[in-house]
């Protein structure tokens, strides 16, 4: 039992990492703009389907190809910025749930239409290799994808507190009527972020690709759980979520094994009262977040 | 302020009542269109059949192919004439793999649309709550993919399952496992499964079969159908050493099983799914090709595209026809669905009426239908009594039929080869 133990806990923590990387731009878009993207999970899975286009039609690494990916994808949020969530004024936050929600729903269809509803995987080597460690199997894939969640979120780290851009974004967070005042194009910013979020998600939904059969429908089991992880670590904050990806697959991996897949869930969300009683705010809340 | 309440109050009341009129009047017209069906001479408007199908969500891959299943049988039932004389018109209406929406649909089919008669939905998620809506109304319910227990426990006079009853799926399987010599048998099964009425009932029964049989379960899982992340499950059927895996599935979830597996090296000596190895090329697809694919096993409800079964031929030549790729491509929802329209078909046409009561009085006679699956005939609880389960397996590229002995085609591979 031990082992096994030990085995989730490594599995919950690798495959947080993914996790991390598909919740992250959720939370820095809400944490910027104050709109819930509830077209993330769609995003996700249009990000897995760029990578399997590539890889079918073009035989390009997934890796790799995430430096085609990712770039689309930033574009293709600045275009949904510009074209869904800019002309919101009024009641940001509501509106905005149904018009990104309208948003998923296009992405699916649009998805429908060019590869059916059929279930598809991402392949690669690594995809279903193994390496031992001290009698360990740890998949290459998770490992892989832990370590591109640690390089982009560090990447994203960087840019929020070590350039100009950063701190225009930091101050369009703290108090986006001042960060006008002194003068910051907070509309770019915003577009630019809304586009930063969705190029995670190419990321995220390559490494879910690998590891999950995906169709067009995937996103709504998705989009709850990423939901669950902002929630949880505070939304708004990068650093929140990162921790709650973490902590709610451990969680849920450790109570699957020792107890059963049935109460994993049931668990963790247990324990998510529990703390938003505690701390309304999560575990690192707006106010901690705006502090960075 | 007292009379600005009391205002409000009346306007909220009469609005009530006002919708509860309507609502009446709604439903009263509903109930009037199920009667009017005695077939009129020279009447030539089309027969319209109402079916609320999962276009998107959870099951949209299994609703398009039911949507294919059902198209095809609409062709050709037009071109042989129609139902008594009259075109066929499908009226098809989305759910979104929601049990809330299919409810909305068949209502809004039977008491706004007024078809005349409609056919089930997929899966017995959907199924249960449809068929309720359907029995309401006096309605027959003639389905190909509800075939959970828990359908057939309601006392639901209007439900017909044209498919094998789900929970004797594996059951072939499990006579396979237990006609092995003594010294090649396996000692230990871990089972897992979604919490889903269509796999758990075909697990369950499995389990009750071997172990009756003397083989132990090495562990027992059972996981909610909104489950993303696999490898915990997986990790502990591996870590209990089982010698054969039994798991209750559809495609997402045996892919991750199987990736998983692979990962660390687990190689049980057979593996069988409820679903998901029955998806040809989409299942290869998914889990990387045929090598890994080898010697996996699926249960099979009478259906595969070479099955001597009346029509099939027919039906296998028109999908390709019309949908392309190959016959290993066609998912076994195309011919549940095509089978339901072929029962229904061959009912009207015995009562020569789209009555429904008298529909459902046919259907209960005892009579045999004939369908690309095989023989329908119904019991008092709605299932199919004729079907029969058939144990299929990967071998080479092909799913093929192996067990039982009157019907495969070759003898199983046991034990499974490892993981390529």
């Amino acid at each position: 039992m031990a082992k096994l133990i030990i085995d989730a806990v490594i599995t919950g923590i690798l495959t947080g990492g993914v996790y991390a990387l598909m919740s992250s731009g959720l939370t820095l878009i809400f944490g910027v703009m104050n709109i819930i993207n509830i077209a993330q999970g769609a995003l996700v899975i249009l990000g897995a389907y760029l990578s399997f286009v590539l890889q079918q039609n073009f035989h390009i690494d997934l890796f790799l190809g995430l430096l085609i990916t990712m770039p689309v994808m930033f574009m293709l949020g600045i275009l949904i910025e510009w074209a869904f969530i800019r002309p919101l004024k009024l009641e940001r936050t509501m509106l905005s749930i149904l018009v990104t929600f309208a948003v998923a729903l296009i992405i699916e269809g649009v998805l429908g239409i060019q590869f059916g509803t059929s279930f598809v995987q991402l392949h690669a080597w690594y995809a279903d290799a193994s390496f031992q460690i001290g009698g360990f199997y740890l998949a290459y894939i998770y490992v892989f994808g832990f370590m591109l969640s640690v390089i982009l979120l560090g990447g994203l780290y960087v840019l929020l507190y070590r350039t100009k851009f950063g701190y225009s974004l930091r101050a369009s967070m703290q108090n986006r009527t001042a960060a006008e005042l002194i003068g910051i194009d907070v509309e770019r910013v915003s577009a630019v972020t809304f586009g930063i979020g969705v190029a995670l998600t190419a990321a995220g939904g390559m490494a879910f690709g690998a590891t999950t059969a995906f169709n067009p429908g995937s996103h709504y089991d998705l989009i709850s759980r990423l939901l669950v992880i902002i929630i949880l670590g505070g939304l708004g904050s990068l650093r929140g979520a990162l921790i709650a990806s973490l902590v709610m697959l451990v969680i849920e991996d450790v109570t699957s094994v020792v107890w059963s897949p049935v109460w994993a869930s049931t668990v963790f969300f247990m324990l998510l009262v529990v703390i938003l009683l505690v701390r309304p705010q999560g575990l690192f809340g707006q106010l901690e977040a705006r502090k960075q | 302020m007292t009379r600005h309440y009391a205002a409000r109050l009346w306007k909220a009341l009469y609005a009530s009542a006002t919708m509860s009129l309507v609502l009446l009047f709604v439903v009263a017209c509903g109930g009037q269109s199920s009667t009017s069906t005695t077939p009129t001479p020279g009447n030539t408007t089309p027969i319209k059949i109402g079916i609320s199908l999962s276009l998107s969500g959870d099951f949209s891959a299994d609703g398009k192919a039911f949507e294919q299943g059902y198209q095809l049988w609409q062709t050709d039932v037009n071109k042989s004439g129609g139902l008594l004389g009259r075109q066929v018109q499908l009226d098809i209406v989305s759910d979104a793999s929601s049990p809330d929406q299919v409810q909305t649909n068949y209502q809004t089919l039977i008491s706004v649309h007024h078809d005349d008669l409609v056919f089930g939905p997929f899966s017995t998620l959907l199924t249960k709550p449809a068929s309720v809506v359907a029995n309401r109304y006096g309605y027959a319910f003639v389905e190909g993919a509800g075939g959970g227990p828990s359908v057939f426990t309601r006392g639901l006079h209007n439900l017909f399952d044209v498919s094998l009853p789900v929970a004797s799926n594996l059951v072939a399987f499990a006579n396979y496992i237990m006609s092995l010599p003594a010294s090649q048998r396996p000692t230990s099964v871990a089972y897992a499964t979604e919490d889903d009425p269509f796999t758990q009932p075909q697990v369950d029964t499995a389990r009750q079969v071997l172990e009756k049989g003397g083989i132990k379960t090495a562990s027992y899982q059972v996981y909610p159908a909104e489950t993303t992340d696999y490898n915990p499950i997986a990790d502990k059927m591996i870590a209990s050493g089982a010698q054969i895996v039994i798991v209750g599935t559809l495609l997402p979830d045996v892919s991750a099983f199987i990736q998983r597996f692979k990962q660390q090296h687990y190689n049980p000596q057979a593996l069988i799914a409820t679903a998901g190895p029955d998806q040809g090329s989409q299942f290869l697809s998914a889990i990387g090709g045929t090598k890994p694919a080898e010697a996996i096993m699926v249960p099979n409800g009478g259906w595969y595209p070479q099955a001597p079964t009346p029509g099939n031929t027919q039906m296998v030549q028109e999908y390709l026809a019309k949908y392309g790729g190959t016959a290993a491509d066609i998912s076994s929802d195309v011919p549940e669905a095509y089978s339901v329209g072929e029962v229904v078909q061959q009912a009207v046409a015995k009562i020569s009426s789209l009555d429904n009561q008298k529909l459902i009085t046919e259907l209960h006679s005892g009579s045999t239908y004939q369908t690309v699956q095989g023989p329908v005939k119904f019991d008092d609880t709605g299932q199919n009594v004729a079907a029969t389960a058939y144990l299929f397996q990967w071998q080479n590229g092909s799913l093929i039929p192996v067990y039982p002995t009157n019907v495969a085609k070759t003898t199983p591979e046991f034990p499974k080869p490892n993981w390529p």
